[in-house]
């Protein structure tokens, strides 16, 4: 376990608020505040312990820990053991442990004698025997032989906490830590202590399950094998697994997990320990969903299109070398009309290869990796201001980038269209901590409330949907005043829907000095966009259309020139291969589902003359692709992310796979065919030719600079007025009847836990999903007599959900998920935030 | 120490209807008050400081000390709670006041209330006395009517709301900090501290938690003056209190005397032990305390006197037992009741009686194994001092007394059972209630 007292790196050696004490004879000094039981560890002393944990409030339960104070450093003794967890450090203090004091030494044994009475002691059939504290502690400070010979307390066995999280009751050692997690760190209080003495134990109350997107947490701290996941119970033996430090891929927050498998299976994942970035904790989606690249989707050959004897047109198994000379085939015939469209699977170093392969092996600059609603707007904003930079440092045009301590210790937080327990899990953490801590003020732009933005303790700035612009342009005084040089202002990808966010935000960041946090969503995109995967940027901030920029580039790639106009975006390119102004496409890790409009995609797709997919399982790209090539999942190849913070997350191959091919090397495979050479076969080559891409001075993508829309004003009884609305609800349906029911704006954004494919055979983790539902005010409930079940529609559909009435919801607006089981917004509604959609009363 | 019992808190106990406003007044009823309410919040502390009253829950805690130490500058509001949790066995003289005279105890809050500037007061009492629960709400409900709580009482501008709230039954909401969690509606557990509750206590906000007794004493300091009162008592444990004597006694009940008075002096007051039979241990303050024999029935009961052989003054509550118990029966009871009642927070209290029980049991059942005795004790070692708040403690006061003073008796538990040494029909005060229906009521 690590120490963390809550300061940013570096302050340390700052400090000069130091107590010296000497603990077993040793002189040690730490800083004010610090537990006896840290700064034993800080000269080697372990103490035993059970509910003491450094990320945790100290509670004092287990008394393992108990130390003689012989002096408090006021020349007086304690006359008791004390519990060195809780015992701040004080000047002059004096503290024999069980090293040095036989009353320590018999205080420890005659606990942890304690402990074990009612232990059951069934190690061997234990999850966590080979790597359980209780277990360890119990070999190395406590008695080979019990004295007990009672009778122990048993219970019926296991209890389902929530799906996912099962309880052993009588392992239990009542630490309380699982349920101080729950409380404090994730602010999800569903379970507790209850009933008492020795049948006290951990509960649930039935009716407010333990739907915690963090719960899994509680089993890795749990100190005994009292708490285990349904995943992973009786799957393995700990000494069994091999363990390689990863990084989760399922949000861009980059955090450190500890991957474990045998003979070449993953059994679980668990948290990393990095304290500048995601401390000890993940989500349960980093935890439990790892098992996405096992179903019978999972591509294990090249498919190359073939016209079969009955003349249909089939995907059917190749070769290495069949599926390679197609592609190169394909692609030779299409010459420089090859867009490249790559998804937030990707690693820096694949994302890297596409983009150099767009540029030097096509000679393109159409190229995007925003698989999902984006506009040019957003592309200008993270080529002027994001690509490239650095943790918590400058960036371009004056501004500075965050980091997660700058979150935690910032004056105060802004955040736009971004909601942080669903788009990014342990920044909420941090978010939290620091409001829990720090009583840290932040604000979000948002139409409701969101159970997460109040565990994080922000405020609403309660928006309509294409309001964000004027509402981040005219920020309430109070807001506007309370941001400083020390505040962040926090992004999400969403914010590219809304025409004039971006702009307004980047005035505010350089109005107050605040520093600026773009979070997306997907793992991938911040390497993405670093590796200069959009049609107007070269790797490392460099704009396609500085002359300066693109010789760099050539120079480092060693070629003559680089295609000179700026590209077409993801948009762009699947619309111009219905008019063949684009023959080729080749596309990695892009859903269709994930845009505004998916049939749109699907007919770019099939429009396309030639389709060539880099992908790790069938998809809805692979059914219409020419050739396809499979390609390994993240835990069988090396690689790195960028997350949010910029900070590069390398990681190792977990399981290695002879024939395992990553995107880069089928790209390598590519260029040779089409006679012109890469540069790079594996990861670390291509991370070391990016590295030459560092430290670019020159010239930036110009700001975006779209003026927002006018706040809005008046009194319609559903629709505040803002002309954008109008200019969609008129042009959106043509000639089409007008659905039934009341215009409303819609809102929605992206759970953590939705009808994602990463999740999809998960299914005890999508149990603990949030129930979706439908949300407007009270006001425009009762305006629009809506009650119990909503239908909301739009000209291409209609989805039905339960309605909850959100008290302090912004009028006039409709929020839902966007992409609940079954209910996908673009899917059924081909429409998105901001959109007017018709909501009425359902059965 | 006076010869003359001159009662103070239990003078009116014997008055007709006693707990009525009316007649409490006609007993110099809220002069205290009155009194009070002319003399600055501070003089009243310094008045109760000099007074050298000491908590009388048990632990002795000099009470006007507590209150300075309640920070005025502290802008929360300051809260005073009486802990009216009396829930230990053998102690019962919080509910006998609380049920005869509740005006002395109101009339005791409000002062003290007054004097460290609180706004709203809370007596938390023990949730299975319902009768003692109405009876102090009925005294509030007076006091609010009669001006002497609420808005502006007597006139003086003071403001004070008096909330009387009932437990859920749990021995540990007696511990004040796992009282404050009870009160809060929290699960009751003992907190860490610091914080201390006179900085953050109830809601975070300071608090005084004083035992019944001891606010209920406030009244005839104020009304007496602090001369008069550390006139009575002795040196160093002032005033005048309430002994429960209870067990094998010809009278039980409560009797008021001045501290430092001796069991032998109670005991012939109370007539003596029952007919034809003599005392064999007794308990000073309840079961949390270490027992003593006869040879203590001449050691003052002070704070000083029954520390001075190695028990504790507790809550002054005197179980005494004579020579027909069995020391390894009685113990055992004891022990059921803190295994039953430990809250689980810490591993020695809720670990330890779980386990000890098991040894007692087997020893009471003549089953008892050679290594017992010490087993027991190092157990009792292994919780006292090392649990989290003072209840673990008191769980091993009485077995290690008992081995103590009575080791023989658990030897014998070793072969022969308790109920064969010290047939239980013997002990027995009280005929068996009949096992017949509706025996619950």
């Amino acid at each position: 376990m690590t120490v963390t007292d809550g300061t940013r790196a570096g302050e340390l050696e700052k400090r000069e608020d130091l107590v010296t004490l000497t603990i077993d004879d040793v002189e040690v000094s730490v800083p004010k505040g610090t537990l006896v039981i840290r700064a034993a560890e800080l000269i080697g002393v372990e103490i035993p312990r059970f509910c003491d944990h450094p990320l945790l409030d100290p509670v004092g339960a287990c008394r393992q820990c108990l130390v003689e104070v012989p002096d408090m450093g006021n020349g007086r003794g304690m006359p008791k053991p004390q519990a060195s967890c809780t015992l701040e450090v004080m000047p002059g203090m004096q503290i024999r442990t069980q090293f040095s004091s036989s009353v320590a030494d018999k205080a420890q044994r005659g606990q942890m004698e304690f402990l074990l009475i009612n232990h059951p002691l069934d190690c061997p059939i234990c999850d966590k025997g080979g790597e359980c504290p209780l277990q360890n502690q119990a070999m190395t400070r406590g008695s080979g032989e019990s004295r007990f010979d009672g009778v122990k307390r048993t219970y019926p066995k296991p209890i389902r906490i929530s799906s996912q999280v099962l309880l052993d009751r009588e392992r239990c050692v009542l630490c309380a830590r699982c349920t101080r997690f729950s409380e404090q760190v994730a602010g999800d209080p569903f379970i507790a202590l209850v009933e008492r003495g020795a049948l006290q134990q951990v509960g649930i109350y039935e009716r407010q399950p333990f739907e915690s997107y963090f719960s899994g947490n509680t089993i890795q701290i749990c100190p005994v094998g009292a708490l285990t996941s349904s995943a992973y119970r009786f799957r393995s033996r700990p000494f069994d697994l091999v363990s390689t430090p990863s990084v989760g891929e399922h949000d861009a927050c980059g955090s450190a997990i500890r991957v474990d498998h045998r003979r070449g299976t993953v059994m679980r994942r668990l948290s990393g320990d990095d304290p500048e970035v995601n401390e000890e904790w993940i989500t349960d989606k980093d935890r439990f969903a790892f098992r996405y690249g096992r179903g019978a989707d999972r591509l294990t050959t090249p498919l190359v299109r073939v016209t079969d004897e009955s003349g249909a047109s089939v995907l059917r198994p190749a070769s290495w070398p069949e599926a390679i000379d197609a592609a190169v085939e394909g692609l030779r015939r299409a010459g420089t009309s090859v867009g490249v469209l790559t998804g937030g699977r990707l690693t820096l170093e694949d994302a890297y290869a596409y983009s150099k392969f767009a540029r030097t092996v096509i000679g393109t600059n159409d190229i995007d990796f925003r698989a999902r609603p984006h506009s040019s707007e957003e592309a200008a904003f993270l080529a002027a201001v994001v690509a490239g930079s650095g943790v918590s440092a400058e960036q371009p045009g004056g501004l500075r980038s965050a980091s997660f301590a700058d979150l935690e210790h910032a004056s105060s937080v802004l955040m736009v269209c971004f909601e942080p327990e669903e788009e990014a899990g342990t920044v909420f953490l941090r978010l939290r901590k620091g409001f829990r801590k720090r009583g840290l003020r932040s604000w979000t732009i948002a139409p409701f409330l969101s159970p997460g933005a109040r565990k994080a303790g922000a405020q609403l700035i309660a928006t309509v949907p294409g309001g964000e612009a004027a509402a981040v342009s005219d920020l309430p005084d109070d807001v506007f005043d309370s941001l400083d040089a020390d505040s962040v202002i926090i992004v999400g990808e969403r914010a590219a829907l809304q025409a004039g966010t971006l702009t307004a935000v980047l005035r505010v960041a350089e109005h107050t000095g605040a520093r600026l946090a773009w979070i997306p969503r997907r793992a991938g995109d911040r390497g993405a966009l670093d590796a200069g995967c959009l049609p107007t940027l070269l790797p490392g901030g460099r704009p396609v259309a500085d002359a300066t920029a693109r010789v760099d580039a050539a120079s480092v790639w060693g070629v003559e020139s680089l295609p000179r106009g700026e590209g077409r975006d993801a948009d762009e390119m699947l619309t111009a291969t219905d008019d063949r102004s684009l023959d080729a496409l080749v596309v990695a890790g892009i859903e269709p589902s994930d845009f505004a409009d998916p049939a749109a995609v699907r007919a770019g797709l099939e429009n396309a003359g030639f389709l060539i997919s880099l992908e790790t399982r069938t998809s809805e790209v692979t059914e219409r692709a020419d050739v396809v090539f499979p390609v390994s999942l993240v835990e069988e190849r090396e690689g790195s992310f960028v997350n949010w913070e910029g900070r590069p997350r390398p990681f190792p191959t977990v399981i290695s796979k002879p024939n395992a091919l990553s995107d880069l090397r089928v790209l390598a495979a590519l260029a040779d065919g089409l006679g012109r050479d890469l540069g790079f076969r594996t990861a670390g080559q291509a991370r070391s030719e990016f590295a030459e891409f560092a430290g670019w001075d020159g010239a930036r993508v110009e700001q975006p600079a779209i003026d927002p829309p006018s706040r809005p004003e008046g009194d319609h009884p559903h629709l505040p007025h803002l002309p954008h609305w109008l200019h969609r609800l008129t042009t959106a349906r043509p000639g089409g009847s007008p659905a039934p029911g009341t215009p409303l704006v819609l809102a929605g954004w992206r759970m953590a836990l939705d009808d994602s494919r990463a999740v999809r055979a998960e299914l005890d983790l999508l149990d603990t999903a949030r129930r979706p539902v439908a949300r407007v005010s009270p006001a425009t409930a009762e305006r629009a007599g809506l009650a119990g079940r909503v239908v909301v529609s739009s000209d291409r559909g209609s989805l039905a959900f339960p309605l909850e009435v959100t008290e302090g919801m912004v009028d006039g607006v409709v929020w839902v998920p966007v992409n609940a089981p079954g209910l996908s917004v673009p899917e059924n509604l081909a429409a998105g935030a901001g959109d007017v959609v018709h909501v009425q009363a359902g059965q | 120490m006076a010869d003359t019992l001159t009662p103070v808190l239990t003078a009116n106990w014997g008055d007709e209807r006693a707990w009525k406003l009316a007649n409490y007044e006609r007993r110099d009823g809220y002069q205290g008050l009155r009194r009070a309410l002319t003399m600055e919040p501070a003089e009243v502390v310094a008045l109760v400081k000099d007074s050298g009253l000491r908590g009388r829950g048990g632990a002795g805690f000099p009470t006007g000390m507590k209150w300075s130490f309640i920070p005025q500058d502290n802008p929360k509001p300051k809260y005073l709670v009486v802990n009216a949790d009396e829930s230990e066995p053998g102690t019962c003289k919080d509910i006998p006041l609380m049920m005869a005279s509740p005006h002395t105890l109101v009339e005791g809050v409000i002062i003290s209330a007054y004097a460290i500037n609180c706004h709203t007061a809370f007596i938390y009492v023990r949730g299975e006395v319902l009768h003692v629960v109405r009876r102090v709400q009925q005294a509030v409900r007076e006091a609010y009517s009669a001006g002497y709580a609420g808005k502006n009482i007597l006139g003086s501008g003071y403001d004070l709301d008096i909330v009387v709230h009932a437990g859920a039954g749990a021995y540990i909401c007696g511990e004040e900090t796992a009282l404050l969690d009870s009160l809060e509606g929290r699960r009751g557990q003992p907190r860490l501290r610091p914080p201390f509750p006179a900085v953050a206590g109830l809601y975070a906000s300071p608090t005084v938690i004083n035992n019944v007794e001891s606010i209920s004493s406030v009244p005839a300091i104020v009304r007496g003056g602090a001369e008069w009162f550390s006139s009575m008592g002795t040196e160093k444990s002032k005033g005048m209190t309430i002994y429960s004597l209870s067990g094998h006694v010809r009278n039980t009940g409560q009797f008021e005397a001045p501290l430092g008075i001796t069991l032998r002096q109670l005991l012939e007051l109370a007539g003596g032990m029952r007919e034809g039979h003599r005392l064999k241990f007794w308990t000073p303050g309840g079961s949390s305390t270490p027992i003593l024999t006869p040879e203590h029935l001449d050691v003052p009961l002070d704070y000083e006197g029954v520390a001075g052989v190695r028990s504790m003054l507790g809550t002054k509550a005197l179980q005494c037992f004579d020579e027909t118990t069995s020391v390894v029966r009685a113990v055992l009871r004891w022990t059921e009741f803190y295994k039953h009642e430990s809250c689980g927070k810490c591993t020695p209290c809720r670990e330890g009686t779980w386990w000890l029980v098991q040894i007692l049991s087997r020893l009471e059942a003549g089953r008892g194994e050679p290594g017992d005795i010490e087993k027991l004790l190092d157990l009792c070692e292994n919780i006292l001092g090392r649990s989290f708040c003072a209840l673990g403690d008191g769980a091993t006061s009485p077995i290690s007394s008992a081995i103590q003073h009575f080791r023989d008796e658990f030897e014998a538990g070793m072969h022969t059972p308790a109920w064969e040494l010290f047939p239980y029909e013997a002990s027995r005060r009280f005929a068996p209630a009949p096992a017949t229906a509706g025996a619950g009521a």
